[in-house]
Parts: C-alpha cells; structure tokens; sequence
C-alpha cells in the first residue's frame, strides 16, 4: 500500500491553474467552439438536412449555394453539398482522431522504453525515429496506400504509422528528464518493477506534452488524410471524406468553384481549431516545445 | 571534419538501406504486382504475362530481385521504365529541373518574408503585428497547400487572369519571362506553409540573440539599435536558420508534390504520382531513393555550412 501512496504524490497535470489559463487563451477557445460546432454540425447535421448525401438528382446538378434547399449547392451528380460535407466530415474527423489515438499509443509506449532504458535500445529507436522524420515520408506514404486496400481503418493505421514518430520524440525526451528525479528513485529503492516505474510513477508526470502533442497530432493527422484522399489514394468514393471531395473539384473550378472552397475551407478551419487548442494546451500546461 | 562526414554519411546509408527495402515490400504487396497493367489488356495470353515476367525478372524470389537492383543501382544502372523503356535516371533528369526550380523559388520567398516578419516579430514583442504574425503562421500552418492552390488559381487566374492556371511555360514561347510568369503562382503557393515555420523559428531565434550578452556589450559601446540588430543579432539568429533550411527539405517536396498535381508543373511529385498510377514500379523506386539521396544531402550541406559559417563548432 505504501507504494500507491507514493505514486499519487507526484503533482497532477490537471491543476485547476492550468484549466483557468487555458480558459484565459482566447484562440483555443475559439478553436474549442469551433471544433465542438463542427463536430455537432457532422454528427446531427445530416438528419437535419432534407437531402440524403447519396441521393442523386441529375436534374440539380450544379447548383451554387443557396439554390432552393441546396445551402451548400449541389455536385456533378446533383448531389446536396452540404450533406456530403457532413458526412465527410464524420470520416475525416473520426480518420483523424483515430489516427490520433493510435500514434499517441505507439509513440509513447516507444517514447517511454527508449526515455527510461536509455541505452542502446534507446539508441536504435530514436535514431530510427529521427532517421524516418528526416525523410520524405510521403512518398512511402502514398506507395503503401497504393499497395493496401484503402479503406477508411487502413488510412488510419497508415497514417498513424508516419505520426506516432514525433510523439515518441517528444515523450522520450521528458522522460528522460524525469528518470533521474527522487521519486523515481524512490520507486526503484521500494523494488517496484520497471513498467510499474515506466507507466504508473513517470506516465503521469509526462502527460502534460502528451496532451499538447495529442493535439497538434489530430490536425496533422487531419491534414495528411486531406492528402492522400486528395492525391486519389485515401478514403475512396462513394465515401467522403473532406480530401477526396477535393479531388474531382478542379476541373469544374471555372464554372462551379464551390465544389472547390468549400470542403477546404472545412479542412482549414478543423485543422486551425485544433492547432488553436494545442497552442492553448501548451501555455496552460506550461510545455516547452521547440516544435511549432 | 572528416570523421563527422563518415558517420553522418554511414547512417545516411544504413537510412537510405531501409527505406529501399520498406518500399520494395510495399510494392510487391500491390494487388497484381507491377503487371497489374497489363493484365486489363485482354489480347494477353497467360503466356505472354509468364514470358513477359520471365523477362523482367519479376518471377524470381523477392530478395533476389532486391539485391540485383541494388547491385544494378550501384553500378548506375537504376533499370527501366515499364512504360516506355527509357532509362530511369533519364526519366528522373527530365524531371528534376521543373522541381528544384520550384523549390528553390518558393525556399527564397519563404526566407526573405518568413525572416523579415519573424526579426520584426521579436524587434516588436507582443505588438498588434506580432500578435497578426503568431496568429497567421497558426493559420498558414493549417491550410491545405492543394487547396491554397485551387484557390489561387480561382483568383488569380480564372477571375483575374493575371497568371496561367497551371503548366511551366507556354508551348511555343519558353522565355525567361514566361517561365517567370507561370512560376509565381505555384511558388508562391508552396512557400506559405514555410512562410509561417520560417518566421516562427526565426522569431525565436532572434529573441534568443537579444538577450545574450555581446548585444549589451553592444549597447554599452553605444552602438545604435539598428546596427546592433543587423550586426550582432540577425547574423547570430540566422545560424540555426541554416540548419532549418535542410530539415525543412523533406517537407517542401511533400509540398511540391501536391503543388505539381494541382499546377500540372512537370516536376519529379507529379512523374511520382503517375508512376504510381501505372504500377511502374523501376520509376516509382528510383524517385524513392533519389528524394532521400537528395534531402540527405540537403542536411548534410547545411550542417556543413553551419560549421564553416559558426567558429564555436568544432567538429571532431
């Protein structure tokens, strides 16, 4: 018992200074209410609108924004725009997040073995790390979304293969700042096992740049969807997703630009929201990252 | 110096090592394999894809074709295309240009305003346009660059018309100035991203550079402002910018590669992408290894000039 005494004594990341500075940082406010409007708009929206996003009117094609009950206009196949942009936005975000999640695990179990062994495991994983960050990943990127059927769990995994890197870094570099603090001793001088140490005494002192770097990884994952969605290797149609509707846009751009704007603009204005609350998070959780 | 060079070099290769045989893995896990072509094609016989592959060497075990690539590779011979059957280093070299031109203009238009707002960013701490800058780099960050793209094109060459829409010059013409013109555009679309990185490091950069001593020895010696900052804080600021530049290679070809899509630009991201599209996979392989040679060689330039350029950094 004298050890889940110890392990509570470290102090908490979730201080309620860090939620009032949080509060006071007006841009990840702003980007809260934007996120949190967008999710709800994707997740309710659809059944609010009076068109199905597949439902196919050859008679409406074309439409521009605000033609009848067409908000948003409608596609080359008289498809509502605005319900497809919903729906996509579901995939997008729900890509992201997941995507998200899972290079958040990957980096921080990796981050935290090479923080604390140190070592030449710590060594050959971060020189890895470094080595593939240094690298136009983009290229093996688009290869494997080639090579693999592209369904929506598979961009997800492939994306969080090229994200989990820079989680790791992080985590790696504050744990290795922690390892040599007294309560880390402590643990070790009380015998307790090494992923007792790794996951229960250090894992809760490091949240704090996990937190931000969760963040700052949803946009990125967000964005990189966008990519390869839009370059015709990701998320596959008759699913949307906010890239792939990019990706026929261009040829209609001189006669029907909306097709264009308006699912970028959902991308830029998801992507800014999050890269708003990641820059709130770092201020109210006091992170220094040399990272933008 | 030269010990530095050799370590960095030999892990460039072992990179260079994994890199090739990830994307070889990759390749051969596409459905159809590099046939995949030539299978929709319903005049071929079994016989002809067997012969067909018989030929090019795909029948052989995975590693065995590895090593022979690599052997072939080191020798010059990169292979050739399965489109056309042109070289895949003379396909690259066609290439390349329309490439380290585009990113070499937008590099110069991300340094020169990318460092002006970043020095006037730190020279002008936590005034409106610090305040503008820090929230525009935010955004910057986070605007697709394909859809900056299409924008730019909507605007300034549909509604406008005061750029082409897309292509590196007009057939017929091939001028300076109409490579210019058909330059500013998708140049200027590809730095914005680093537009926002640049002034954000640099800012910090300068800030770090204020407040070291020298500048108020500077001050006590009754330098004026302006010199002090143009003499004593730009120069010092400017360093780690060096090794910025190299990191930020890989970046600006990702870049390039969807602004090369949108722009129809003929560089390397687009022979990529329809490399890829034809299962072509000697081309799709060899743009692989060329990009890492050429980011690493990228950051290794620029760890260089930083030692030439920084007298405190002796290396061993």
């Amino acid at each position: 018992m004298t050890a889940l005494a110890i392990s509570t004594a470290p102090s908490r990341w979730w201080h309620s200074r860090a939620v009032i500075r949080f509060i006071s940082h007006r841009l990840a406010l702003l980007g809260l209410a934007m996120i949190t409007l967008l999710t709800l708009a994707c997740v309710l929206g659809p059944y609010l609108l009076p068109y199905d996003s597949l439902h196919i009117d050859l008679r409406a094609r074309f439409a521009p924004p605000m033609t009848g009950n067409h908000y948003l206009g409608t596609d080359p196949l008289g498809r509502d725009l605005a319900a497809r942009l919903l729906m996509a936005g579901r995939i997008s975000l729900l890509v992201g997040f997941s995507a998200m999640l899972l290079s958040i695990v990957i980096g921080t179990l990796v981050g935290v073995v090479a923080g604390y062994r140190g070592g030449w495991i710590s060594a050959v994983l971060m020189r890895t790390v470094d080595g593939f960050l240094s690298f136009p990943s983009i290229f093996l990127v688009l290869a494997l979304a080639a090579a693999l059927r592209p369904s929506p769990v598979m961009i997800t995994v492939i994306i969080a293969i090229t994200k989990w890197m820079e989680v790791a870094r992080i985590v790696e570099a504050e744990v290795r700042s922690l390892r040599e603090r007294e309560f880390v001793q402590a643990g070790r001088m009380l015998g307790l096992s090494g992923a007792h140490i790794m996951f229960r005494e250090i894992l809760p002192n490091a949240m704090g740049p996990i937190i931000v770097a969760a963040s700052l990884t949803v946009a990125r994952a967000i964005l990189l969807e966008a990519y390869i969605s839009f370059l015709g290797y990701g998320i596959q149609p008759p699913l949307p997703s906010w890239g792939n509707m990019l990706n026929g846009a261009q040829k209609y751009l001189a006669s029907a630009p909306w097709l264009a704007i308006i699912p970028g603009a959902a991308i830029t204005i998801a992507v800014t929201s999050f890269n708003f609350i990641g820059d709130g998070l770092r201020d109210a959780l006091d992170v220094r990252d040399d990272h933008i | 110096m030269r010990g530095f060079l050799l370590n960095r070099l030999s892990q460039s290769l072992v990179l260079l090592v994994i890199v090739s045989i990830i994307g070889f893995i990759i390749l051969s896990l596409i459905p159809g394999g590099p046939l995949s072509q030539y299978a929709r094609d319903p005049s071929m016989t079994q016989q002809d894809m067997e012969r067909l592959a018989e030929q090019l060497g795909l029948n052989r075990p995975l590693w065995i074709q590895y090593f022979d690539w690599v052997w072939r590779l080191v020798q010059g011979d990169w292979g050739r295309s399965f489109r056309d059957g042109t070289s895949v280093l003379a396909v690259i070299g066609r290439h390349i240009f329309a490439t380290l031109l585009l990113m070499g203009t937008s590099t110069v238009i991300a340094i020169a305003i990318g460092t002006w707002i970043g020095i006037r960013g730190a020279t002008h701490r936590y005034s409106m346009f610090d305040y503008l800058a820090t929230i525009g780099a935010m955004v910057a960050l986070s605007i697709p660059t394909f859809w900056f793209g299409l924008v730019g094109i909507y605007v300034f060459s549909l509604q406008l018309g005061w750029v082409p829409a897309g292509n590196m010059y007009t057939i017929g013409d091939g001028s300076v100035l109409d490579y210019l013109h058909h330059l500013i555009l998708p140049s200027v679309v590809l730095s914005l991203v680093h537009v926002a990185v640049w002034s954000r490091y640099m800012r910090t950069a300068t800030l770090d550079a204020i407040s070291q001593d020298f500048v108020k020895t500077a001050r006590a010696k009754g330098l004026t402002e302006r010199r002090i900052l143009l003499k004593h804080v730009v120069g010092n600021a400017l360093l780690p910018m060096i090794t910025l530049a190299g990191v930020q290679l890989p970046s600006i070809l990702t870049g390039a590669l969807v602004t090369e899509t949108v722009f129809t630009w003929p560089g390397m991201g687009r022979l990529f992408l329809d490399s890829l599209g034809y299962s072509d996979y000697p081309v799709v392989m060899g743009l692989l290894i060329f990009s890492a040679i050429l980011v690493i060689l990228g950051n290794l330039i620029a760890d260089i000039v930083v030692a030439i350029v920084d007298p405190r950094i002796r290396l061993a």
